[in-house]
């Protein structure tokens, strides 16, 4: 399903509650939040055009769907951008109010799309959604505006009753949001009710029934929605829980990362602690001093941000401080597309720095997935004493998936390196270093008798003064290497996600891809290998894909990940990409594996 | 500490690697002495500094030591600050690392009012690159980059620092023993963002460019050492003093003879005069000239945060959300 209009009708929050409402009936769903750059682009332009998609389902549903088979457009810039991507005979629902000549012409319409012969192929349902809502909240004297600002519960009501779902969670949550403006609260659940009174009377077409979604097979548990921002925070607020550390989140707001300095915001009382930097360079700085001052340090950004922060990232290296920095990838370069998802920073992310600065990285997959990814990312940066790049996308910051809520007690606590008891002076104390892990104690400001200098200029590999001795300097850039690489020892061994263990094709996917390629692979019987860690690979990964005749890589960037496999692995992959900004369809997933295995699509 | 450390306890094993005769030796050794005499306790006590001649500065010193980069020691003191506030955080900076590269984490700094001791060694010159002009270089400066003499006008780090919503400005001469000893205590004590100017005689690219009123034999007349509470007064006997003119709205040297009603006593709170006097150019005003205490920004930080970076709760307390299901 597609909802579209202006992008100050409401879409995003009708969109995100009936997610809640698909995962109280036990339905499975994943949801794409599309959304101009503008915060209120001009009204009933193509380029103004907020949407949200939400797939839903009994089987397991691990993307935003392919091409939604319900649309509900408020004005005609929203039908005429979201045709194309609608599946032909998909029901349309349209609020006539948003018709008029003026926004036809905005939209570029020269005819009447209800009347020309363009909506033919659908099932067309056109109310006039804007006036029947007005109709319906006008006992409350609310202005023309006010008023209208209903609408968006009017139309969920109507999505609701074709649905079979329940009023009331909806209903709970507007009590809730709304509790200090009585007046709007009332208006908007009358507005909800209505909706639903009108799906359910006479005056809806009598060809469209009920969707009954089955409910979904899921593993037992407790469940909720939860988008890839709220999972991040959790997950940082978790992973200070496991090493028993506060943590400090420093940024500076940029679009798609902003939305986890306000969850965390909201986390405090786990010992979370929002720092709004100046810029991008103040606040890598500030975390890395928090990380210097015994917190974990925490940034994120997205990629032209992230750009900003590498040299201080080389700093972190030098001085094997922990830092985590999350990486909320957009459309570039330069400003690019900032709300639209693209998986282009991994080579910045992997080689992107001056100097011999290797730094481990990894990519969450799914929204859930984030809480788990930013445990993993802090446990690596205390136990190697290093920054970790934690990969993450703009579909991921705000798409909303349920999620099997996992038990703390499921989590081994995160340890840090001993300070081994010596006489020797504190700065050698300071500098000793695991022998597995090579990560060195972290000694931290205010620790009584442990004095001692750390710094950018290259330091003794022993003492940690600095050093110009060419020795030395050989000895740690060979050291700065070895401990990433000494990442993949602790990691375990790379699984295959779906498929065969051997085969004639095997699908490699990272980050938020992974839902349309677990489809296709399903569909294709191909096999499914998906990276979570991408800086090191696991040790067998060569191993794994070794087995199979042909490699296929889709990203949403230009080819970045078939490099590294090149790069490190010494493989030949054939890479298949897209970059429009929306995620893969599985289709074309589909279609792809065929063609690779030479059958005719 | 069971016995009171001397300025030597302070300093560390490694060679000190400045120029024979620069400023900077007479700084560490005024640092060191003032870290005695106000009792720090080296463990809690940590030195920041960017890039720059100055920023070798940590190493020196037998504290918590931290040498970053070009321009960021103002922000990872702020994040240093914030995860421990019983910190003692001094930043070691120059003209070119704090007023060019980091001009804006100076300004946020200054404007958060963080709890860290800011000291800009300026000597009006980028040293460690050998010699270009700086942001403080007054127009004309002939340098390796403006052989014939630059063109910019210099920033003033007092008036940036006013302008920046400072809560604590002070100015010390590297080689005044004294004065300096008296600044550093007094931005030691101070509880928000204590920001001092220190003019450094960079022997190499830019010697005596402060002579004109650094010069041992001139100071009584070239230099004002300003105290709160007390009439401004210099010269040989204190013969001279600063007058305020209602009618030009400036300062202006008098002869205190027969007019000692005349001389402006030193108000450090009155951001006004802190102003006049960073202009004021013979003599050149010392000592505290602007203290205004606040709030500092790490103690609005956690009086602000509900639990005060405490964890009262665990994930697993609020990880279910506002609406959560079970599938059985």
């Amino acid at each position: 399903m597609r909802l579209a209009g202006d992008s100050g009708d409401g879409i995003q929050l009708m969109g995100s509650q009936f997610a809640v409402s698909t995962a109280l009936s036990g339905s499975d769903f994943a949801t794409f939040p599309d959304y101009p750059a503008e915060i209120r682009a001009p009204v009933g332009t193509t380029f103004g055009v907020s949407a949200y998609q939400i797939n839903l389902g009994g089987g397991p549903i691990t993307t935003a769907g392919d091409e939604p088979q319900v649309l509900v457009a408020f004005n005609p810039a929203a039908l005429k951008v979201s045709l194309p991507l609608i599946a032909k005979g998909a029901l349309v629902i349209v609020n006539n109010d948003g018709f008029t000549p003026r926004n036809l012409a905005k939209a570029g319409y020269d005819s009447d799309p209800r009347e020309d012969g363009t909506l033919n192929d659908y099932q067309v349902v056109a109310a006039d959604i804007s006036h029947l809502n007005l109709e319906a909240v006008k006992e409350f004297g609310l202005s023309k505006s006010e008023g209208g600002r209903c609408k968006n519960f009017y139309a969920l009501g109507m999505l609701l009753w074709m649905f079979d779902r329940e009023l009331g969670p909806i209903e709970a949550w507007i009590n809730r949001r709304l509790a200090s403006k009585p007046t709007m609260r009332d208006a908007n659940i009358k507005a909800l009710h209505a909706g639903h009174a009108f799906g359910e009377t006479a005056e809806l077409s009598a060809n469209i029934s009920q969707f009954d979604l089955p409910k979904a097979k899921m593993a037992p548990g407790v469940y909720r929605s939860i988008t890839g921002a709220e999972a991040l925070a959790l997950g940082l607020a978790a992973a200070g829980e496991l090493a028993d550390r506060e943590v400090m989140f420093c940024s500076y707001p940029i679009t798609p990362a902003s939305p986890l300095l306000h969850r965390l915001v909201g986390l405090q009382e786990l010992g979370v602690g929002t720092f709004q930097a100046e810029d991008e360079i103040a606040a890598i700085c500030a975390a890395i001093g928090a990380s210097y001052g015994g917190m974990i340090g925490v940034t994120s950004s997205s990629g032209p941000g992230i750009a900003l922060k590498t040299e201080a990232m080389g700093l972190a290296v030098s001085a094997e401080l922990p830092l985590v920095i999350v990486n909320w990838q957009r459309g570039g370069p330069s400003t690019g597309l900032p709300t639209k998802t693209e998986q282009s920073d991994l080579y910045q992310a992997v080689y992107g720095r001056n100097a011999d600065t290797p730094i481990p990285v990894l990519a969450a997959s799914n929204s859930g997935e984030c809480f788990d990814m930013a445990i993993e990312a802090t446990r690596i940066a205390l136990r190697h004493m290093t920054p970790v790049i934690l990969l993450a996308d703009g579909y991921l910051s705000n798409a909303a998936e349920p999620w099997r809520v996992p038990s703390m007690s499921d989590y081994d606590a995160i340890e840090t390196n001993a300070l081994p008891d010596s006489d020797d002076s504190p700065q050698r104390r300071a500098f000793s270093r695991d022998e597995t892990s090579l990560g060195r104690p972290w000694v931290t400001p205010g620790m009584p008798g442990l004095v001692h200098r750390i710094g950018g200029l290259e330091s003794d590999s022993e003492t940690g003064h600095i050093s110009y001795d060419p020795a030395n300097h050989q000895r740690m850039t060979e050291l700065r290497a070895n401990k990433v690489d000494a990442v993949a020892s602790y990691i375990g061994e790379q699984e295959i996600e779906a498929g065969p263990e051997c085969g004639d094709v095997v699908v490699v996917g990272w980050g938020s891809t992974y839902g349309p390629i677990y489809q296709a692979a399903r569909k294709t019987g191909a096999s499914f290998v998906h990276l979570r860690h991408l800086n090191p690979f696991p040790s067998n990964l060569g191993e794994v894909l070794a087995k199979f005749d042909k490699i296929l890589v889709p990203e949403m960037n230009n080819g970045q990940l078939v490099t590294l496999l090149k790069d490190k692995l010494c493989i030949e992959p054939e890479s298949f990409t897209k970059v429009t900004g929306h995620p893969f369809l599985i289709g074309e997933l589909v279609d792809k594996i065929e063609s690779l295995r030479g059958k005719a699509v | 500490m069971s016995t009171k450390l001397t300025a030597k306890d302070f300093a560390t094993s490694q060679e000190v690697r400045w120029c024979p005769g620069c400023g900077d030796y007479a700084i560490l050794r005024a640092v060191q002495t003032a870290l005695a005499d106000v009792g720090a306790d080296p463990d809690k006590t940590a030195f920041i500094s960017g890039i720059g001649c100055a920023a070798r500065f940590p190493y020196y010193v037998d504290t918590y030591g931290f040498h970053t980069i070009h321009g960021r020691a103002p922000a990872i003191a702020t994040g240093l600050k914030l995860a421990n506030p019983e910190l003692n955080v001094w930043v070691v900076t120059g003209d070119g690392d704090a007023l060019s590269i980091g001009g804006n984490h100076v300004l946020h700094a200054l404007r958060r009012n963080v709890g860290i001791k800011v000291l800009l060694f300026n000597n009006e010159i980028y040293g460690l690159t050998k010699g270009q002009y700086s942001p403080t270089s007054r127009v004309g400066t002939a340098s390796p980059s403006s052989p014939t003499g630059s063109v910019e006008s210099p920033v003033s780090p007092g008036q940036f620092a006013m302008g920046s919503g400072t809560h604590f400005f002070a100015r010390g001469i590297d080689t005044d023993k004294k004065g300096m000893g008296d600044v550093l205590q007094q931005a030691h004590a101070f509880e928000g963002t204590a920001f001092v100017e220190i003019f450094q005689n960079c022997i190499v690219y830019n010697e005596d460019v402060f002579a004109d009123f650094t010069d041992r034999k001139t100071a009584p007349d070239t230099q004002l050492h300003v105290k709160h509470g007390e009439p401004m007064l210099f010269g040989e006997n204190n013969s001279k003093g600063i007058h305020f003119n209602q009618d030009t709205l400036a300062l202006e040297v008098i002869d205190v003879t027969d007019a000692k009603d005349e001389v402006l006593v030193h108000d450090e709170r009155n951001p006004t005069i802190a102003r006049m006097l960073i202009d004021q150019k013979t003599p050149v005003a010392l000592g505290v000239i602007y203290r205004q205490p606040a709030q500092s920004y790490e103690d609005a930080f956690y009086a602000k945060h509900p639990t005060q970076m405490k964890r009262r709760k665990s994930v697993a307390d609020i990880i279910e959300g506002p609406s959560s299901w079970t599938v059985d």
